[in-house]
């Protein structure tokens, strides 16, 4: 059968050869509702070279795009930026298949492929700034330590002023178009956000020396090349831009309201609360876990001054949707919040001090007294929530005219 | 001597074991680390750790 995929052209001398995955949906555990792409690029230098692969079962398409512009067989070497296996899982099959000269990581990315797929010793470790020759061009290579892993870098090829930057400036969004000047800006500040938060967004104080050391390099890049979704090639400050203000953190007059509810009496208060801060001049979004996936409340968190969180008391405890929640956004560490407890409960009532404590540990600032009801709420508790809702926008608004 | 944790990886630095691969011997106090040291995890600086 003659192979149906084929490589895209993206400079005089990249294409893109990776992989289009329209039905993934689970990215441990960020939900992916519009698919993604593994890329990965061959570099036509004098030495041959694949930068990257793709997820295990995508192998095929990425050599048969390979093969629509050369013979596999003639890579002479790989560069793996990033460990992880969506860009590596079929790693060790295609260095079996393609026998390249050598195949290089950072020094903790060999560290990490010999521990994801064992033996893997002929791997060859290079260092942050190192170069590597292709005969005709060059390669520059550039740790960037947690964005996303510790093994993670960029690679820099200067003949054509292209970033391979690896899952920095990414997006999990699956589109036959391979640029992103092809697709819609709101679209792409969308995807682009979403992944932030749910991939990069603890890392951000690293993110922001990244910024700085690549500005330093002086390289004068005209593209960058990621790992997942489209390929950026005009307007690069854009992305940049936003990349800074994501990972500034700085608080704005927007308020997240995340709550769970049994019996509808928590979402009274989670109503009153919004209404109240809305009033007050407060954008707000208000998410019902019932309802809403986690993924989406860290998007809705990336820009937002505040946190407000409220669940019932069940069996003792927070409803479980709340606890799946509270776990993701504390990992994902947003800063920079105040926030603020609520709920209802039978007879015990241990939720609303639970939820102060997860806030605690998230760092975030405790602004409003938690208010708890026993059973349903009355326009008396109703009242204490809009007064909590108005503490919120007061103290937001006074961070924020600060700021 | 207190532990230190990274804010951002986590890695725990712990003055008994020091930091070989950075060239920090065992038993050196966290404050007493040279200013330019950072995280061997993940690179963060100094200012991004506090007391575990
Ligand atoms: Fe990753
Ligand atoms: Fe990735
Ligand atoms: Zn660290």
């Amino acid at each position: 059968m003659k192979d149906i995929y084929s490589a895209v052209k993206v400079s005089d001398h990249v294409y893109w050869v990776g992989a289009i995955d329209w039905t993934i949906r689970d990215f441990h555990g960020y939900t992916t509702p519009h698919g993604s792409t593994y890329n990965a690029y061959l570099v036509m230098a004098d030495e041959i070279t694949l930068i990257d692969t793709v997820k295990a079962p995508f192998m095929d398409e990425m050599l048969s795009r390979i093969k629509s512009i050369v013979d596999p067989a003639q890579i002479k070497y790989i560069i793996s930026n990033h460990s992880e296996m969506d860009h590596s899982g079929c790693l060790p099959q295609v260095i079996d298949l393609v026998k390249p000269k050598k195949v290089f990581a950072s020094v903790m990315g060999t560290k990490t492929l010999n521990e994801l797929f064992h033996d893997q010793s002929e791997i060859t470790a290079v260092k942050d700034g190192e170069t590597l020759s292709l005969g005709n061009m060059e390669l520059t290579f550039m740790e960037t330590r947690m964005i996303h892993w510790p093994d993670s870098m960029f690679t820099y090829l200067a003949k054509d002023q292209l970033l391979f930057s690896q899952d920095a400036f990414g997006m999990h969004w699956a589109t036959q178009e391979r640029f992103a000047d092809e697709l819609p800006a709101a679209n792409l500040e969308y995807e682009a956000a979403t992944y932030y938060a749910n991939i990069v967004l603890p890392y951000s104080p690293i993110v922001l020396k990244a910024l700085d050391k690549v500005l330093a390099t002086g390289w004068d890049i005209k593209i960058f090349a990621p790992d997942h979704g489209p390929i950026w090639r005009k307007d690069l400050g854009w992305i940049i831009e936003l990349y800074k203000k994501w990972a500034s953190q700085k608080p704005t007059a927007k308020a997240v309201v995340v709550y769970a509810t049994m019996w509808h009496s928590t979402e009274k208060m989670a109503r009153a609360i919004s209404e109240a801060l809305a009033t007050a001049g407060i954008k707000v979004k208000l998410l019902s876990m019932n309802e809403t996936h986690r993924s989406e409340v860290v998007y809705e968190v990336l820009n937002a001054g505040a946190l407000i969180v409220g669940s019932p008391t069940l069996n003792n405890n927070i409803l479980p949707q709340m606890a799946d929640v509270m776990t993701y956004l504390k990992g994902l560490k947003p800063a920079n919040l105040i926030g603020a407890a609520f709920g209802s409960y039978g007879w015990s009532g241990e939720s609303v001090k639970d939820l102060e404590v997860w806030l605690k540990e998230m760092k975030v600032e405790i602004a409003a007294e938690a208010v708890s009801v026993k059973n349903v709420p009355d326009s008396d508790v109703l009242e204490k929530c809009a007064e909590l809702g108005k503490k919120i926008a007061a103290e937001l608004i006074r961070k924020t005219a600060n700021s | 001597m207190k532990k230190y944790v990274c804010g951002v990886c986590g890695y725990v630095y712990d003055p008994a074991k020091g930091d070989s691969d950075n060239g920090v011997a065992k038993g050196t106090d966290f404050k007493d680390l040279p200013a330019d040291w950072c995280c061997p995890i993940c690179g963060a600086d100094k200012s991004e750790f506090s007391p575990e």
